[in-house]
This record gives C-alpha cells, structure tokens and sequence, in this order.
C-alpha cells in the first residue's frame, strides 16, 4: 500500500513537504485531481499518480496547467473534491481559465496549489502568485511548514465549499522541499463521482450572466474577509510593544530570531496564513499600541501594502516598513541569520552575528554546473545542429526542458528563452524581424503544452523558421512523467491513448518535415541542412528516449567505449561534444566505462576513429 | 533543548538524500525535533545536492551562512566550496576521494591537491575529520554506501543528539533488505574511521 494511504491516524511520519500536502488531500478525501509537473511541486501530482492505480482517486497529468485547471473546474462542478497543482509560473498558463472560474465557481471543494519559487532554484522568474488571489478575487490560504500545510489543505476544501469557489493554496519552495515529522489523521472516504445539475445561466459566461456571477464574487470576497479576520490560520503571538507581521517560511525565521534574541517580552508577531483578503480589522487591532511595525515577507511587499492602507484607514503613524534598501529584498529567499540581523536593526537590539569563515585565501574552484547525462541524445542532436547551421548566420529561441542546458559552452546551442513553448512562437518573430535563419528547439512535452498553436501559427503566416522537436519519449526535466506522446503500454500503463508528434505536425500542413535518430550523427547533420534549405516552415523530429529513464527502466543496451591508441590528441570529442564521460588522464583522452551508456555519438565524430567499444 | 545545525553536501548520485532521511528517521525514533530541507535542483544531471537538518526547538529548514555546528561534505572539492556555512567553531567532515567536476576533468579547470583543500579547511574551522569514504564503502561491500559510511563517521563525533543504535534502526528500516546489512557495516566502518 502507497504510504501515504497508511490508516492510522496519529502515528508520526517524516514527511516531505509535498508528501505532507498529498496526505492533507486525501485526508481530506480527496477524489479528482490533475497537473502539469513542475518544480517545487512535482511530487505532490507523483504521489497522488501512484495513489490513483490503487485506489479510486481519478488523478491525469494534463496536457497544461489551463487544460488541467478546466478538468478540476468540470470535476469541482460535479461534486467531487478535487485538486489542481502546478508551479508559479503554471498559473500564468491556466490564468484565463482562473479568471472565470473564480466568476462561476465549484459546487464540490476546489484547491489549486501553486508552488512558488524564491530564488528560482528551478524556475525562470520568482513571480509572487499571491497578486492571483487579487486578480481573481479569490481566498488566499500559505502555510508556514508542511505539517501546517497539511491541515490546510483540509481547511481550503472545507473553505472552497463554504464560499463555492476555488481557493489558492501558496507554498514555496522551503516548504515543498523540507522534510519534517507529521502526524496521519483520519482519512474521509472520498467520494469520486458526483453529477452535474444543469444551470446555464450561471454556468455559461455571456456578459448578462458575467454581470451577475461578478457580483456574487464581489460578496463572497465580504464573507471571505470576515473569515479572514477570524481565521486560526491569522494569529496573534506575544505582546511586546514592536510589531512583526509575517507569513509562510519568514514565520520561522522569525519565530527562531525572537528566541535567539531574546526579545520574547518586546515582541509581539502576526503571522498571516490567510492572505487573500487579508485581515484588515486583524492587522488593526495589530496595530493599535504598537511602536513600530516591520513587515518580514519574502517577494513582493504584498503584505505590507495591505498593512500600511489598514494603518491608513485608522490614521495610525507609527513606522511600518519591509522592504526596502536597509531592510528587506523583493529578491530571491530569506534565510534566518538575515531576518535575525534585521530584526535586531530595526528595533535597535543588540546582537554579534555569527562570523563565517574567512574565504579570503580559498582560489576560485571548478565550478560544478549541471550538464545534461552522459549519452544524453539531445547533446548528439546539438552537435548536429552545430556543424549543419556551420556558416548560415542564425538565431536558436531554445525552451524549458533539460536541453535548456544546450546553451552552455562547449555546444553554446540557445539564444532565447521566456517561457514554455516560446521557441515557436518567438521563432516566428524573429524570422520576420532578422534576415537570419532561425533554428527553435523544443521538447516533446513542451510541444504537446504549448508548442503547437505558434506551430499553426508559422503555418498560417508562412515564416521560415525550421523547428527541432527533441522527442526522448519522457517529461525528463522534472523527474520522468508521462506526456500525450509517450508510449504508456510499454510502460505497462493501461487506459491510455498515444498522440503521434509525427501525425500532428503533418496535420498541420508543415511543408518538411523530417524523422531522424539522433544518434546517428551523419544522417542527422543532412536532415538538418535539408530542413535548413527549405523555405518556409521545416520541423525535424528526432527521436531517441531520455538515457537516464532507461537507464532506471533497465533498458540500456549500449557497451561502454574506450579511447584506443589511434587517438591524436585533436579533442573533437571534448571540445565540441562535452560528454561528461571523458576525462583527461595526463594529456590523454579517456572515457569512464561507468559513466558511458554506449550510444557512440563520440565513435563517429573522432576525426581518428580512435574511440571504439571495450572489448569484453 | 540546544539546537544543531548540520549541512550535508555531495555530488549528484551520491545519496545525500538517503542519508539525510535515514538520519531524520534516527532523530524521529528519539523524538528529538528535526526539520530538513534541501536543494537538488538538477542532481541526476551531475550538480550540488545540499541538505540542511536542524535538531531541537527551532523552526526554519534552513540554515545560514556561518551557523553550521557540524559539515559533512561526500566530495572533498565540495565540502571546501560550502564552507562559507561554517565558522570557526564547526566541526567538519569530509570524504577524500575527488568527483572531479567535468570542467576539471577535462583539464579546463584545475582541481586543488587533496594536502591543501585539508588545509584550507582546517585552518578555518574547529575540527577536521577526513576519511576516504569510497575505500571504506568498498570494503562495506559497496561503492553506493559512501553515504552510509559517512553517516557512521557523523555519529562517532557526537555533536548531534542521535544515536548510533537508533541510526541502525533506521538503517534497517529505511534501506533495501538487501543493502542493509553492507550499510550497516559501511555504518560501522564510518564510525570506526573517526574513533581510531
Ligand atoms: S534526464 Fe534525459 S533528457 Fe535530461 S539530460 Fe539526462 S538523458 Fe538528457
Ligand atoms: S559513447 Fe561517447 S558520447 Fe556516448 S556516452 Fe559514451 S563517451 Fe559519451
């Protein structure tokens, strides 16, 4: 049985922050629920895709975070308890499908998490998504640890049914991806079919019906407020006569500097965990005799903004500050020692940070940046660019995936990136706008997200763009999930259908289109130039699954290679390739037997024929 | 009761992670506070896996620069570059055997002689503690159990309020049938290396 489906309320597990909100969800019985993987929110969706081949939770990777939003809103509507996760940057995607729902509503409990990414350890931007819960007028719940979370995402059902309309549930990424000891409550049996009763004129959204839904949205954003205002999730510690308003990770922060500063008597702390409406009258009694107040919130000064108009509104003058040059950062995430040593400066306490020690005398060391595997069949397929593109002045828009990590020397392949599918799109511009050829690079999952409509695109506006769709049968990046093209019998997975990237590309009417292996670097380099000279669109698929997934299928079938005597010392193969399995031994040229997975990319671009397979 | 903060650092595939949770479990089992956090953006593909645990009454997951009580770095190169997280006082544990980064191996980045990485280390910090971490896994009956091996040598210095019965539980329960009794004899080797 999948341990997170263990019935046996109170006993303590060390949980993982998103195990820890997957538990919370099936506590909370849980029926629907669907995503599009991506970190820090990845394993909440992993869990519940091994939970749902065991029990009766319905549970689908969706082709987006849009398409998996409007298949929760269909499931919510129906009755069933259902939950939505994705990424910060996902919500942008599944926003147009948010805005309206947040107009029409839920009948059964709706959550939809976004994982936030402070520092963006694995993202490209830190956007705060608590402006969503503005935007949308939606509640706004934000946890300050998983075995918090857990229980909240219990209360957002209870709270998304009580106002009919979905709730935000915000983490970060310290709290996805911190561990700590959580006690198992009782498991609601979930109920995973519901019907759908029939209301058109509050279910379909013409601007008559729209004028009426925003209403009710505008007073369920009242009700919303009193909850606010009297949730246990906003509360009052302490009494001293200073003032910290906090929320999610910087609550520990800064639970741990009042104790470490010995401030327990001069510190009073509001710590916010519904932010959405936030807690005017809350934040006023807050307010009310207090000296001084500091806002610790990592991202945007959303609390404080809210803090400062609640102070307004009462004619309080006192000092609230956050952000700010001597204070703190929108930038990247906060650590301890820091909201400790700005506590201490703010209010005037004393206090002897800790010293680190000294760097100076350390030289600067190798770097260790990370680097696609070795045998990875994206560097064969970049390399293949690279000598084919070899004098066409050109542009390469890359996108999200880890063949990202093309850009990076020694294959330097990838010019541009914003988002996921916007190598097509963005290839269409800058065919249009340059006189240079341009080459976007895009993976499978990321074509079947977001790729195709600037596919259709550079179809129906006729650019000459030449489009690389890296097929490696896998959403690698974000730990190996399934996508609409992946094989799922051979996965044995049954109940599945398989989408050709082939048939849709064809079916849009690109006029070359070209199937290669990437491992065969000859073949590719012409298939390239071949799609190079076409005018007008040119897509090449290339088709080889990701190395490190059969490596964990037991799938890899490659013999190792070894650099023999014939080598000349030219170092095509470092310089060029990069494959992480060469090493320099002396001033030779070696290959690690336990690194290497055999696809013999290398073997053909030797200019000596010098690296052959071991001989056992 | 007093807070400990330990950071773990390694190299992607060295399971760091196993570790940190098999000595999670250990803290759980003694019902002694403990959070962790860590970071492993892109692990599988070669970069810096970091842990943070923190024991006691504390809330945060992570930890700041210069407040590590105790290190223990699975990669010499490593530990050096994380030692920014210590202060004079930390007690530091690393592995010798060098994962040459690619940059390095390639000879397009020079990696520092093993004799001066140790004596950056320890002219900065408390106390070093150096063991060849692979050597000892192998001898454990596997090269995968350097992080089990490295978790003994933790234990048998004391700074943390675990114990080494209750990591041997853990080791027990958490690793693969299999594989726990080479971990618990990598365990034992571990601890070994740092008694002697
Ligand atoms: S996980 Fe797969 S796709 Fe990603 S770098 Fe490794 S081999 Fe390439
Ligand atoms: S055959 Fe060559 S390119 Fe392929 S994995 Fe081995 S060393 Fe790397």
């Amino acid at each position: 049985m999948h341990k997170l489906l263990t019935d046996k309320p109170g006993e303590k597990a060390f949980l993982l922050g998103n195990e820890a909100i997957a538990r919370g969800a099936i506590e909370a019985g849980l029926g629907f629920a669907s995503t599009y993987p991506g970190t820090p929110s990845s394993e909440i969706s992993a869990n519940f895709f091994q939970i749902s081949r065991e029990s009766d939770l319905y549970f689908e990777y969706s082709t987006n975070e849009k398409v998996a939003l409007e298949v929760a809103a269909a499931a919510a509507n129906s009755g069933v308890r259902s939950m939505c996760i994705m990424k910060h940057v996902g919500v942008n995607v599944a926003a147009d499908a948010l805005m309206t729902l947040a107009y029409v509503g839920v009948r059964g409990g709706l959550v939809i998490l976004t994982a936030d990414d402070p520092f963006m350890f694995s993202s490209q931007n830190e956007q705060d998504n608590r402006y969503y819960g503005k935007l949308s007028g939606l509640p706004i719940l934000e946890p300050s640890s998983g075995e918090e979370a857990k229980e909240m995402v219990d209360h957002a059902f209870d709270l998304s049914e009580r106002l009919q309309e979905p709730v935000l549930l915000r983490t970060t990424t310290r709290i996805n991806h911190s561990t700590s000891p959580v006690i198992f409550g009782k498991i609601r049996k979930p109920v995973t079919k519901g019907d759908f009763a029939k209301d058109p004129f509050n279910y379909v959204t013409v601007p008559a019906v729209s004028r009426k839904l925003h209403v009710k949205l505008l007073k369920n954003y009242e009700t919303a407020l009193e909850l606010s205002n009297s949730s246990s999730y906003n509360f009052i510690e302490g009494n001293g006569s200073f003032g910290i308003i906090c929320n999610g990770v910087s609550y520990n922060y800064v639970k741990d500097a009042v104790r470490d500063l010995d401030v327990e008597n001069k510190i009073k702390i509001l710590r916010i965990g519904f932010s959405h409406p936030m807690p005017n009258a809350l934040i006023q009694k807050f307010l009310q005799g207090c000296q001084k107040a500091l806002v610790v919130e990592e991202g945007e000064p959303y609390m404080e903004e809210a803090v400062k108009s609640a102070a307004q509104e009462k004619g309080f003058t006192n000092p609230i500050n956050g952000k700010g040059p001597d204070l703190f950062s929108r930038l990247f995430e906060f650590d301890p020692g820091m909201v400790r040593a700005k506590i201490a400066s703010y209010f005037g306490f004393a206090y002897a940070p800790a010293a680190p020690v000294d760097l100076t005398g350390i030289p600067d060391l190798p770097q260790r940046p990370p680097n696609l595997c070795a045998g990875c069949s994206h560097r064969a397929m970049f390399y293949a660019v690279n000598k084919a593109a070899e004098g066409i002045p050109n542009i390469r828009p890359t996108d999200i995936g880890c063949y990202t990590l093309g850009f990076l020397p020694p294959l330097s392949t990838g010019d541009f990136l914003i988002c996921m599918g916007s190598s097509v799109g963005t290839g269409c511009g800058f065919s249009k706008a340059t006189n240079k050829k341009v080459i976007s690079y895009i993976g499978d999952s990321t074509f079947f997200h977001s790729g195709i409509p600037g596919l259709i695109n550079a179809v129906f506006n006729n650019h000459d763009i030449t489009l690389v769709i890296l097929d490696n049968h896998t959403t690698a990046m974000t730990g190996h999930q399934p996508h609409p093209g992946v094989d799922m019998q051979e996965l044995k997975l049954e109940g599945f259908n398989r989408v050709s990237i082939e048939s849709v590309v064809k079916g849009i009417g690109v006029g070359h289109v070209a199937m290669i292996r990437p491992y065969n670097i000859k073949k590719s380099i012409a298939a390239i130039r071949e799609a190079l000279a076409y005018k007008g669109v040119s897509v090449v698929i290339a088709q080889q699954s990701c190395v490190l997934m059969d490596k964990s299928l037991k799938k890899l079938r490659g013999k190792p290679f070894c650099v023999s005597d014939r080598c000349k010392n030219h170092r095509n193969c470092i310089n060029d390739l990069g494959c992480p399995a060469f090493y320099v031994e002396g001033s030779a040229v070696r290959i690690n037997a336990a690194l290497c997975t055999g696809c013999g990319v290398c073997a053909q671009i030797c200019p000596e024929h010098a690296i052959v397979p071991v001989k056992d | 009761m007093n807070i400990k903060r330990l950071i773990i650092v390694a190299v992607g595939g060295q399971g760091n992670l196993l570790a940190s949770k098999v000595l999670g479990e250990a803290a759980c089992r003694q019902e002694i506070p403990v959070r962790m956090s860590e970071i492993h953006g892109m692990a599988q593909r070669g970069g810096v896996v970091e842990s943070a645990m923190i024991f006691g009454d504390a809330q945060s997951t992570i930890i700041s620069d210069g407040e590590a009580d105790i290190m223990v770095g699975f990669e010499p190169l490593e530990t050096l570059r994380a030692i920014k997280k210590c202060n004079s006082k930390s007690t530091v544990i690393t592995s010798t055997s060098p994962l040459p980064p690619f940059t390095a191996a390639i000879g397009k980045g020079v990696y520092p002689d093993m004799e001066s990485i140790k004596s950056m280390i320890r002219q900065r910090v408390g106390r070093l503690i150096t063991l060849d971490a692979n050597v000892l896994a192998k001898e454990a009956g596997s090269e995968l159990s350097v992080n089990i091996v490295l978790l003994g040598a933790l234990i048998a210095v004391d700074v943390l309020p675990v114990t080494a019965d209750s990591v041997q539980e853990a080791i027990r329960e958490t690793t693969k049938k299999s594989f726990a009794e080479i971990n618990l004899k990598a365990f034992d080797l571990g601890r070994a290396a740092v008694k002697a």
